[in-house]
């Protein structure tokens, strides 16, 4: 393989039913980061149905060229005819990094592509780099996020690595980027499509996506019981801000699952974690350590919390909690 | 109806703690058991043997001792098991692993082949989409029901981030299952007694049906360059000892101070 062919740094922008990905602009921002270390551009990826409007998006945030497939087959993702469309586009341009949330869709369609592709697939990536060979060093969480492994890919291309959403940062928006949009026409084999979707039910119930908090409250054994979340729902309202977990509380059957925080659940970084009750396993740390600023509040000092937390407080969540919700009440009038 | 669960041996990343001296893992004594998405796959086998009439076969590929989780799959109904094993199956990453997998399937007769979503000592998620990939058959991931309509057609709930979806797909196919979705069933006390007089038929390379350089570390595009310990953010202060209103003093001080309120 001569890898020199291979150039820029691509990503696959996931829309849902005509809606961009936030990890799809977080990924743009990294990868135009990459892309100044290689000196070369970032091309955006978007796969959908009646979603060309979506590109000035892109473009805002970070991508040079946008490579738009739009057909009928891509409306709601399923895996073949996307692995399809990516496999052609990385067979026409020869990219050499490319970039895939780690969604349910994204961990679906990223092991099929570069098993076609046979490439390596990085995934869950918590930081990519430029090594002075200029390859991409792939670092993510290995055994329970008890230790971190950087990840090369040397004699395959693409180099191609999955980002769970929440790790990276987007870049602000500026429509005065340029860009430029290319519209690629793939010849689609109808006869491999062997899945069909049903129907596609949204959960119900308003719902929350604690990625996207810039707040939040979150509580853990300590807090332990639906009153002791009702207390730290109070103290959310009153800061704007979304109630999360650690894993403890979600198999007790206290909260839902969507809002567990750590390995299992959902990586965060909000402006501030205010972590309640919470010990702080290695797999929870690895889901909220980076977060801006973080207070810990726990009545064991030794908590491994505390070893994140810019403050941390021993005490009594129960008293602590109730008494802050007030001040900051009274603050606020 | 033939159906093949791919299976893996981890251990039980719940209990595993760092060397606090020298950061690295304590292996010694943590026990290891079937990777939970697995055993969720292998229970749907084994329901859709009851229902239906399946031969249910376990596959795994590991170190000699992962004859463990074979003998653990024939006490709860597994009735044929496979371990790959072979040190030119050793240093794998997905992809080669994908390919020894897939390579085994080749020369086996199936409908369906079952896989668990993620494994919890490596969560990638990508070892059952692959082996699909080299099979050429469907893919369904995050699976979290399933029905069959006893003829050709697998009815499945598909786990998204915000609801579900149902889709359909005809066999063969491979779909991989969540350990939450499903609760596996208990070895059977006859099972128990009766798995250590089974064969597990023990597969080197040259039973499989793939080259030898797509195997092991040859054939894994992916290496690792450096492992290590987490770095740690420098430390913050811990206040012990003050009164709650002192406490949320402490905090108020500091919202106002990086204006979060």
């Amino acid at each position: 393989m001569d890898k020199a062919q291979y150039k820029n740094v691509y990503v696959f922008c996931e829309q849902r039913e005509g809606k961009l990905q936030n990890v799809a602009l977080e990924l743009l921002g990294e990868a135009h980061k990459l892309a100044a270390d290689l000196n070369q551009e970032v091309y955006a990826i978007l796969l959908g149905h009646d979603i060309k409007g979506l590109s000035k998006d892109l473009i805002a945030h970070g991508a040079d060229k946008v490579l738009v497939v739009d057909d009928k087959c891509l409306e709601t993702y399923t895996t073949e005819p996307y692995a399809q469309a990516i496999y052609q586009i990385i067979t026409d341009y020869k990219p050499s990094i490319v970039l895939i949330g780690a969604t349910t869709i994204g961990r679906d369609l990223g092991p099929r592509l570069s098993a076609r592709v046979t490439t390596g697939l990085t995934a869950d990536c918590t930081k990519l780099e430029i090594s002075e060979e200029k390859e991409l060093l792939s670092t993510r969480p290995a055994f329970g996020g008890n230790l971190m492994a950087t990840i090369i890919c040397p004699d395959h291309r693409p180099q191609m690595s999955t980002v769970r959403p929440g790790v990276m940062k987007a870049m602000d928006r500026d429509d005065n980027r340029k860009g430029e949009v290319i519209e690629v026409k793939v010849n689609f084999d109808e006869s491999k499509f062997k899945v069909k979707v049903i129907k596609t039910v949204k959960s119900e119930g308003k719902l929350v996506d604690i990625s996207e908090a810039k707040i939040l409250v979150s509580g853990g054994r300590g807090v332990g019981s639906k009153e002791g979340f009702e207390m730290l729902g109070e103290l959310a309202k009153v800061l704007k801000g979304e109630v999360s977990s650690s894993r403890a509380c979600v198999d007790a059957g206290i909260i839902g699952h969507e809002r567990q925080v750590g390995q299992t659940g959902k990586t965060v970084r909000p402006d501030l974690y205010l972590a309640c009750g919470i010990s702080g396993a290695i797999q929870h740390l690895a889901g909220m350590e980076e977060s801006e600023l973080i207070i810990a509040i726990n009545k064991d000092k030794y908590a491994p919390i505390m070893s994140v937390a810019d403050i941390g407080i021993v005490g009594d969540v129960n008293k602590i909690i109730p008494l802050l919700t007030e001040r900051l009440k009274s603050l606020v009038k | 109806m033939k159906i093949v669960v791919c299976i893996k041996q981890v251990p039980d990343t719940t209990e595993v703690k760092l060397d606090p001296k020298t950061g690295t893992l304590i292996r010694d004594g943590i026990p290891s058991i079937i990777n939970p998405d697995d055993k969720g796959g292998l229970e749907y086998a084994l329901q859709l043997k009851e229902q239906y009439g399946a031969e249910v076969t376990v596959i795994t590929m590991g170190p000699p001792q992962a004859d463990a989780v074979l003998r653990e799959a024939f006490a709860m109904g597994a009735d044929r098991a496979i371990l790959l094993t072979s040190r030119k199956f050793a240093g794998a990453d997905t992809l080669a692993t994908s390919n020894a997998l897939a390579g085994a399937l080749r020369v086996l007769d199936f409908d369906l082949v079952l896989a668990g979503r993620q494994a919890i000592d490596g969560d990638t998620a990508q070892v059952g989409p692959q082996i699909a990939e080299h099979l050429g058959i469907p893919q369904v991931s995050y699976l979290e029901g399933l029905e069959y309509d006893g003829k050709k057609t697998f009815r499945i709930k598909k786990q998204l981030e915000d609801g579900y979806q149902i889709v359909e797909v005809e066999s063969p196919c491979l779909l991989t299952c969540l350990a939450s979705a499903v609760k596996p069933r208990y070895m059977s006390v006859k099972g128990i007694v009766e798995c250590f007089d089974k064969e597990v038929e023990i597969w080197d390379t040259d039973k499989i049906d793939v080259s030898e350089e797509k195997l092991g570390l040859k054939g894994s595009p992916t290496k690792v360059k450096k492992a290590g310990a987490k770095e740690m953010k420098a430390a913050g202060t811990v206040h012990d000892g003050l009164t709650p209103e002192e406490a949320v003093e402490l905090i108020i001080n500091k919202l106002t101070e990086k204006h979060i309120i």
